[in-house]
């Protein structure tokens, strides 16, 4: 079971990147947990400067703008 | 984004730099006929060409292409150049960073570094917490919605490369004044106190390797992204500003927003603050309103205005900045611009 961290307050792209990374990871059947963090404060403490960012098993793998399916793909295969 | 990537999809860059190429070359040979087809196309039509419905048509059919090719030149040219950047590599370079040099740096760095208002709370919170200075900080949250690629490549299409230039620096000096001005106000009490004790490490985010493919990529979405998001309100700027063209009497205007009018420029600023459309939308009426007798500095304050101070921004921004330091930001910023304004009603009077 992989941790997956969403980091955004709720942006529209925050939103569009956490379903990319749910459809991304039911195609590739590997099971995750899925989480959002919107606080900001909460967001900081990632050490990222934009959103939406992307933590797995605890590790920022993404910063900024919608990701790639295929880093994502990458990022749960590791 | 990070080393553990699988080999990318083979995907040329000789292929992409071909289509590139051409695109531009189709761009170029539209460009140059844009001029003789629109007036050929108006010529058609059974109006006189005199009269204000053939002026506004003629305005209409010529600037909508033209504005919207532009564009989307500057703006797949800014995604590619945006490729080189992120919020944190720019973090990293003005971390530390002193009064003065760090000003500059940030605001021409806002520019460049691919910004969306949605995050511009992590960002204030990202850069401060890892020791950008306030007044540093500032001047990248000024400069980065005041010169955009949308505003810059309007202005180029409908008022000439010197006002977009003018706008360019007059922009990156308001930001980096102000922003120094805020920090030499030592404001940093003013933070919300939950902010001001956050300390944070930066992100050990391994910086992508993209690939020549991959920046011409970047700036087709930069493309659809941002001219597909635009278009409607350019379209209706430039209906507005076609009406104006032909139908509102020359010099109408120059009582109330002509240079003699000392307190039009101030009453632009404010009109502008709560104003939240995009340069998009005004631009083209503004470019009709200098036409009627408006003056170019009261007009580009209301520009200015409308881009780095937004309302919502400043909603946003509460979540972290005490009322009293937005309040100080707005004043400093707007009294930049009024500058702005007054000194280009003097010079291009």
């Amino acid at each position: 079971m992989k941790d997956v961290k969403v980091l955004g307050s709720g942006c529209k792209r925050c939103i569009e990147t956490a379903a990319l990374v749910q459809s991304e990871a039911d195609r590739l059947g590997v099971p995750i947990k899925l989480e959002k963090i919107t606080d900001y404060a909460e967001i900081a403490k990632y050490g990222i400067a934009s959103t939406p960012g992307v933590v797995i098993d605890g590790k920022v793998v993404h910063a900024g703008g919608l990701p790639k399916s295929e880093s994502i793909a990458a990022w749960l295969a590791a | 984004m990070t080393s553990t990537e699988l080999p990318a999809k083979p995907r040329s860059a000789t292929t992409r730099l071909i289509v590139t190429a051409l695109l531009l070359v189709i761009w170029v040979a539209l460009y140059a006929a844009l001029a003789p087809a629109s007036q050929w196309l108006v010529l058609q039509l059974p109006l006189d060409p005199a009269s204000g419905a053939a002026q506004a048509l003629a305005f209409f059919i010529y600037d909508t292409p033209k504005v919207l090719l532009l564009l989307t030149l500057i703006v797949f040219a800014m995604g590619v150049v945006r490729s080189f950047f992120s919020p944190e590599r720019t973090r990293a370079l003005l971390a530390g960073r002193r009064q003065g040099v760090g000003n500059v740096a940030a605001a021409t760095l806002g520019i460049v570094t691919p910004f969306c208002s949605c995050s511009a709370v992590p960002l204030f919170i990202g850069f401060v917490s890892a020791g950008v200075p306030l007044g540093v900080t500032f001047s990248f949250l000024i400069a980065a919605p005041l010169v955009n690629e949308v505003a810059l490549g309007l202005l180029l299409a409908l008022l000439g490369w010197k006002v977009a230039l003018l706008y360019l620096l007059l922009g990156l000096a308001v930001a980096i004044i102000s922003g120094a001005i805020i920090g030499r106000l030592h404001l940093e009490g003013w933070l919300e106190d939950w902010v001001r004790a956050l300390r944070t490490e930066a992100a050990p985010l391994a910086t992508a390797q993209l690939s020549i493919a991959d920046r011409i990529d970047a700036g087709v979405e930069a493309v659809r992204d941002i001219v597909g998001r635009v278009w409607p309100w350019i379209i209706g700027g430039i209906a507005v500003g076609a009406g104006i063209h032909g139908w509102v009497p020359e010099g109408l205007l120059a009582g109330i927003m002509g240079r003699e009018a000392w307190w039009s420029v101030p009453a632009a600023v404010a009109i502008g603050i709560p104003m939240y459309s995009n340069a998009a939308g005004i631009i083209p009426v503004v470019e009709a309103l200098l036409g009627k007798g408006a003056a170019l500095g009261t007009t580009l304050a209301f520009m200015m205005s409308v881009t780095a101070l937004s309302a919502p921004e400043m909603v946003i921004l509460r979540k972290v900045l005490t009322v009293r330091l937005i309040a100080v930001f707005v004043a400093v910023v707007g009294l930049g611009i009024l500058v702005v304004g007054y000194l280009f009603n003097f010079l291009f009077g």
